[in-house]
């Protein structure tokens, strides 16, 4: 087993774009349901909204990328309103089935072949991020950090999407300090006590679900400039559930809980893999195949998920006293 | 009727319904072997799935293109996916291979020009299908040959083949909605694990019928029997501390979330990814314009009695009725001397049985693959919530309806859309009446 490649990818995929992707559909979940309340199973779907927009707006409408960028974020604004008026009214439970429903008519609109000229259909769009790159201040070479090692557009695409990690928590830890914030607080910890003070509880869980909307849009945009494409499968349900064990793991009530929690989540996954699959070419995991490998890490999410809302549900950093289920 | 009554008198009170349940299984299913021949065998046109080469450890993409049993030699076919960009064409068996190096999702289309002349595709509109060898190491593409069938039909026909899909579809979901809403009922836990239950069912089937040989009456009971044993295994290992712990409802739902993953990814390692085929030959059957086959009158024939020994057993048995009263107050059940866990037990046990049962059908009449199940699990959430969460009845109700929208969307909408359009009928009836069409107004809270 080769351990020195196996450090270098774990500790690599900390900063990994596609890390902070999650992180940011983690911390707009975090304001859906950490702070708020809401059981939002839908957040595939606000961060393929995100993704679509920025490449539809880029393709079809033909606006500058900083544009579409913004137009993927009204989009995203748009789909939560439509998803929110007719649901936020609704238990928490019924909440998660419609908002999972949700992700999933959105998911099947893009792959469907009948918007194939807008969407792609199921092979995606591509060909979108160039100008991004073109706006890469940093002079072109090799930057080794460590065990880090990128090349200048890896390293700028790095600054970007951890620069929009650290804007967004930091929007959220004075949104969450405002009395605004502590609105949101009452309405997770009672409902009714909120309205009770004359207060529009659904108006203010409609803020909550657009807010933590764009911050999975913006998400989105990551993981997609990333990916350098977007493709209508990367935004099925599990792709929800991944978002929600990273924020469980970390803390749903916690300003760094998301981040932790997508580096710790990220760095084990790797990590697993690299393990697992190094044992497994070496004949000590008789058992199983090289290529089940990966479907051992999904069994491990699946107990991971169970375990941590079972036996630690305020996280890595939360307060247990923070997290209400509602049920 | 001797085995029922042999059943009958042996058992004790609680299992003496639970015996007649099974009975009458084992009455359907004699029935069933009599039309069905259990002989595995691939269909007599389309594309058969072949799951030798098993030493094969890179991602490989295969399929066979054949056209009424045989294969069909010189179609080409064009793969793209990230880093590849290849025409295979198919050897004079019909088959064809391609080995790649990313585990990803592909696009495999069919190139119509390159099929020999009279042949089309069963469906013309599907010339895309998705290869995904993201977490399997082989993955197998469907293109179903045959004479073009689409292009005769009146809209009278359509109509008519649609509302027959969509009764069986609804029937189907029906089967598997009641285990739903019976355990929300009586422990408020919305169970997205209830998907894997189905894919259980289904691949039971097949690993009974198919892989050891078993006739299908036989294979049948044995996985209603193995169902029944997942569910109370279910209940007894994860559901039934958890209670015990008080954890909250919410908590258990994310919970069962985790379980979904888990079992999903179990039942992969078990059983591969193939995709498997469950039914032996397909005896057709045509009614008017309806072509079908006889193990689907079965299984909708079986269905309804099964929803019907359903709706007996909740109306007219002591156990029946105490599964109710626990649904509408758990409390007061228990204070009136019902034993609630008891009841939950029971209800895990048929709710398991059913729902491997509804797999069992899904998988006969259609294939089944370890994706199964959670691919129908949003739409039977759908038919639950529709007919109003926690009530057995309204369940059966919403599965219809389900089936239905499901099936007739097609008339008017792409085909690749229909599970959303019952989606969409999901959300719109939530907007209106989120009680559901039987719930009880104070349920929404």
């Amino acid at each position: 087993m080769d351990w020195i490649q196996t450090f270098n990818l774990t500790v690599g995929v900390i900063l990994d774009p596609l890390t902070a992707a999650y992180i940011l559909c983690a911390i707009g979940l975090s304001v859906h349901f950490g702070f708020t309340g809401l059981l939002n199973f839908g957040q595939a779907a606000f961060a393929a909204v995100g993704a679509y927009g920025m490449a539809i707006g880029y393709l079809t409408l033909k606006l500058p990328l900083l544009v579409a960028m913004g137009f993927a974020l009204l989009c995203v604004v748009v789909f939560a309103l439509i998803l929110g008026v007719p649901t936020l009214r609704l238990r928490a439970d019924y909440l998660a089935i419609v908002t999972i429903a949700a992700s999933e008519v959105f998911r099947y609109l893009m792959a469907t072949s009948a918007f194939k000229d807008v969407t792609g259909g199921s092979n995606g769009l591509s060909q979108f991020g160039y100008d991004f790159f073109d706006w890469n201040p940093i002079p072109v070479g090799k930057y080794e950090f460590g065990p880090f090692s990128w090349t200048e557009d890896q390293f700028w695409l790095r600054i970007f999407s951890f620069g929009l990690v650290a804007i967004a928590t930091l929007l959220v830890w004075l949104m969450m300090r405002s009395p605004w914030g502590r609105v949101l607080k009452g309405i997770r910890e009672d409902e009714d006590a909120v309205r009770s003070l004359g207060k529009n509880v659904f108006s203010y869980k409609l803020q909550s679900l657009i807010i933590g909307g764009l911050f999975a849009g913006m998400g989105g945009i990551v993981f997609v400039l990333s990916m350098s494409n977007v493709q209508p499968q990367t935004w099925v349900t599990n792709f929800t559930f991944m978002v929600w064990t990273v924020l469980l793991l970390g803390g749903a009530a916690s300003m760094l809980g998301p981040i932790a929690g997508g580096m710790v989540f990220f760095a084990l996954w790797v990590f697993v893999n690299e393990i697992l699959a190094g044992m497994s070419n070496m004949g000590w995991l008789p058992f199983l195949d090289p290529a089940q490998v990966g479907q051992v890490r999904f069994i491990l999410i699946g107990l991971a998920l169970m375990l941590l809302v079972v036996f630690r549900p305020q996280g890595m950093f939360g307060n247990k006293k923070e997290l209400r289920f509602n049920g | 009727m001797t085995e029922r009554f042999s059943l009958y008198e042996l058992t004790t009170l609680r299992m003496k319904r639970m015996g007649l349940f099974f009975a009458a299984l084992v009455v359907f299913f004699t029935a069933l072997a009599g039309s069905a021949p259990a002989q595995a065998q691939s269909p007599s046109t389309g594309v058969a799935i072949h799951t030798e080469d098993k030493t094969v450890s890179q991602p490989t993409l295969i399929g066979t293109v054949k056209n009424d049993g045989k294969g069909v030699a010189g179609v080409k076919l064009h793969v793209t996916g990230p880093g590849v960009d290849e025409i295979v064409t198919t050897d004079e068996n019909g088959k064809w291979q391609l080995v790649v190096t990313n585990k990803a999702k592909y696009e495999v289309e069919i190139d119509i020009k390159s099929l020999p002349k009279g042949v089309t595709l069963r469906d013309p509109e599907t010339t895309t299908r998705i290869a995904d060898v993201s977490v399997t190491d082989k993955a197998a593409v469907l293109f179903p040959l045959g004479k073009s069938t689409r292009v005769v039909q009146s809209f009278w026909d359509q109509l008519l083949i649609r509302l027959f899909a969509g009764l069986n579809l609804g029937l189907l979901l029906a089967v598997a909605a009641i285990g739903i809403s019976l355990i929300f009922g009586t422990t408020g836990l919305n169970n997205f694990a209830h998907g894997e239950m189905v894919t259980f069912g289904a691949l039971m089937g097949w690993l009974l019928a198919v892989v050891f040989q078993l006739p299908l009456v036989v294979a049948g009971l044995l996985t209603i029997i193995a169902s029944a044993a997942f569910g109370y295994a279910q209940d007894a290992v994860v559901w039934k501390p958890l209670r015990k712990r008080r954890v909250g409802l919410n908590q258990m739902m994310i919970v069962s979330i985790g379980f979904a993953i888990l079992l999903r990814y179990l039942l992969l390692m078990f059983f591969g990814g193939e995709t498997k085929v469950l039914s032996g030959e397909y005896e057709a059957v045509k009614f008017g314009p309806i072509n079908t086959t006889v193990t689907s009158i079965w299984s909708m024939v079986l269905a309804v009695i099964t929803l019907a020994g359903v709706a007996l057993f909740l109306t007219r048995t002591r156990i029946g009725k105490a599964t109710r009263a626990v649904s509408d107050n758990s409390a007061l059940a228990a204070a009136s001397g019902i034993d609630v866990e008891q009841i939950i037990r029971i209800v895990w046990v048929v709710a398991g049985a059913l729902t491997g049962l509804s797999g069992l059908f899904y998988g006969l009449q259609f294939q089944a693959t370890f994706q199964t199940g959670s691919q129908i699990l949003l739409l039977l959430f759908a038919a639950v919530t529709l007919g109003g969460l926690g009530t057995a009845l309204g369940a059966t109700v919403g599965a219809m309806i389900i089936g239905f929208v499901v099936e007739l969307s097609a008339l008017v909408l792409p085909v690749d859309l229909k599970y959303a359009a019952a989606l969409v009928i999901l959300i719109l009836v939530l907007l209106v009446r989120p009680q559901g069409v039987l719930g009880k107004k104070q349920r929404i809270g």
